[in-house]
């Protein structure tokens, strides 16, 4: 059972995995030692996955295209959706991957290089598949929001706060 | 034009953040932590709502109290928050900021001879409204040693019988001290006994990192002998916004309420909405910006430490007040020279009194980076003076 002090510390690290122990002791209180112990227990229990940058990659000039697509499967009897999603899940071009409620069952965010890889894709990679009844691919035309951060941050001009104030 | 002023405006003399503030407004490149407000933006659903009233064609005057739906909502969560019971009706008036609600509790209650009892150091404010009201002020000194607590003690050394009001300003601006109940309690006798009004400015209520904070008004006895003040500048990060509250005792609203009306007449209505939206769905929001703030906290109470200087580790508001005697150099000039030499600007603790000698004040509403580099440059000053 995770403590509310471990969330708290779960918290700083998600926001910010630069961070070192000894940073973290600091702004906590907790020891250096303590904090250390916890990310070990974390990484080895899988509640810490990994830890990824996360890069804009419109602003690097990297050719991306992404899309969601909505598949939808027929369910296999003792083993639910889990099956396929075990078998989706390893496909590379799969970035995430949710059972979804509502008009169909699969969402999957895809990226590839062009319109064509992500087309070829679904056409010869999920369509096919046993059990995919049918997709419908969304194309993303702009990326806003990621992850909780603003991408389209720069329209908005702060004003500078007086250098001195009671 | 000097000879057309007042005499009691002539004489009152400039506040030494002012002069501070003309200082480093000629310097580049200067890491400032003088604010005294938050790093953050007004949360967005505040922001919002503030914009949707404008669509609305919300621009009217409001009632002088402020809108009702505001002193509402503003009553409840006194009472789930502080366990506070105002009538939103007769006992609580809107302001624009707490600035002015501090100035309208002198102007309704002080008359010529009234002496204002205010703790040292504290909020550069008090002492000129005391005085613009025609009253004198009784500095009350409090120490590092009782963690910059307010003590019956400390103020019997000052005490006169000619005191009518009592100033609280916990947590504190600039020591970052708070009262807990044990505190307070001896200071409500206190109060009793000699029959005081207390001004409490609880401004930074939501900011104490140690437990919650109790409000002096919900002692035994308090409610009608307490203005309570506060608002949502610090809170909610909307100093812009200037909106602030006061509460009390029905006939003493009713007198600070006249002078409103006739002076400000209503506080900004776009702040009021906002207010309001800040009360109904920004608690969340809050909660960040206060464990942001504990991180920085922490962060700047171990970066004085390790230079070697006694930082008392302050539990409220987003100031921290390190003691720089050992340097062997007086508040001001440390700000100055360390402004001069590593271009980063703090407040000397006189600004907030004759008790804040030997300390400066530093905020720590920036960035953890910020902080990080301005901590960084205060260190090679202090060895500098220090070896």
């Amino acid at each position: 059972m995770l403590t509310e002090e471990d969330h708290r510390l779960l918290k700083l690290i998600a926001e910010d995995c630069r961070l070192t122990p000894l940073d973290l002791s600091v702004q906590t209180g907790l020891t250096a030692e303590y904090i250390e112990k916890r990310i070990a227990d974390w990484e080895k229990e899988k509640v810490i996955v990994d830890y990824q940058p996360m890069i804009n990659w419109a602003r690097t000039g990297k050719e991306l295209v992404s899309a969601l697509i909505e598949v939808r499967v027929l369910p296999q009897r003792g083993y639910g959706f889990d099956k396929i999603a075990k078998r989706l899940q390893k496909f590379p071009e799969i970035k995430a991957l949710f059972l979804m409620s509502g008009g169909y069952d699969l969402s999957l965010l895809i990226e590839g290089k062009t319109m064509q890889d992500v087309a070829l894709f679904v056409a010869e990679k999920l369509a096919p598949l046993e059990h995919v009844q049918s997709t419908a691919t969304h194309f993303v035309l702009r990326r806003y929001k990621q992850d909780g951060v603003e991408l389209l941050g720069e329209e908005e001009t702060i004003q500078q706060r007086l250098v001195v104030s009671p | 034009m000097n000879s057309y002023l007042a005499s009691h405006v002539a004489n009152l003399p400039p506040s030494g953040i002012r002069k501070f503030f003309d200082l480093v407004a000629t310097m580049k490149d200067v890491i400032s932590l003088g604010v005294g407000e938050p790093d953050f933006v007004t949360p967005w659903t505040v922001r919002e709502s503030g914009i949707f009233s404008l669509e609305q064609g919300q621009t009217m005057y409001t009632s002088n109290a402020g809108l009702i739906e505001l002193r509402e909502e503003l009553s409840h969560h006194l009472t789930k928050t502080l366990g506070l019971s105002y009538d939103p009706a007769k006992e609580i008036l809107i302001t624009s900021g707490a600035s002015e609600a501090v100035d309208l509790v002198m102007r309704a209650v002080l008359e010529p001879g009234d002496v204002v009892l205010v703790p040292d150091p504290s909020y550069v404010s008090y002492a000129p409204c005391a005085i613009l009201a025609g009253a004198s002020v009784c500095y009350i000194p409090t120490h590092a040693k009782e963690n910059f607590r307010l003590r019956v003690e400390d103020i019997n050394q000052v005490y006169t019988p000619k005191a009518k009001l009592l100033v609280l300003s916990y947590p504190n601006n600039p020591t970052g001290a708070i009262m807990q109940r044990e505190d307070l309690l001896p200071i409500a006798e206190f109060v009793e006994k000699h029959d005081l009004l207390v001004l409490a400015d609880d401004i930074y209520s939501d900011l104490t990192y140690d437990g919650t904070h109790v409000s002096f008004a919900s002692l035994p006895g308090m409610h009608d002998r307490t203005l309570f003040v506060s608002g949502f500048s610090k809170s909610y990060a909307m100093t812009g916004w200037r909106i602030g509250y006061v509460a009390g005792h029905a006939d003493l609203i009713q007198g600070l309420t006249k002078i409103h009306q006739y002076t400000m007449l209503c506080a900004p209505i776009t702040g009021q909405f906002a207010a309001l939206e800040a009360l109904r769905s920004a608690s969340e929001e809050k909660n960040e910006m206060v464990t942001a703030y504990d991180r920085r906290r922490r962060l700047m109470v171990h970066g004085f430490r390790q230079m070697g200087l006694d930082c008392f580790e302050p539990l409220g508001a987003f100031y921290v007040f390190p003691d720089i005697s050992k340097t062997n150099l007086s508040s001001e000039a440390f700000s100055e020279e360390l402004l001069k030499e590593e271009k980063v600007a703090v407040v000397p603790g006189t600004a907030f009194g004759p008790s804040g000698e030997g300390y400066i004040r530093c905020s720590y509403a920036y960035s953890i980076e910020q902080l990080q580099e301005a901590l960084k440059r205060i260190a090679l000053f202090v060895e500098r003076r220090l070896s």
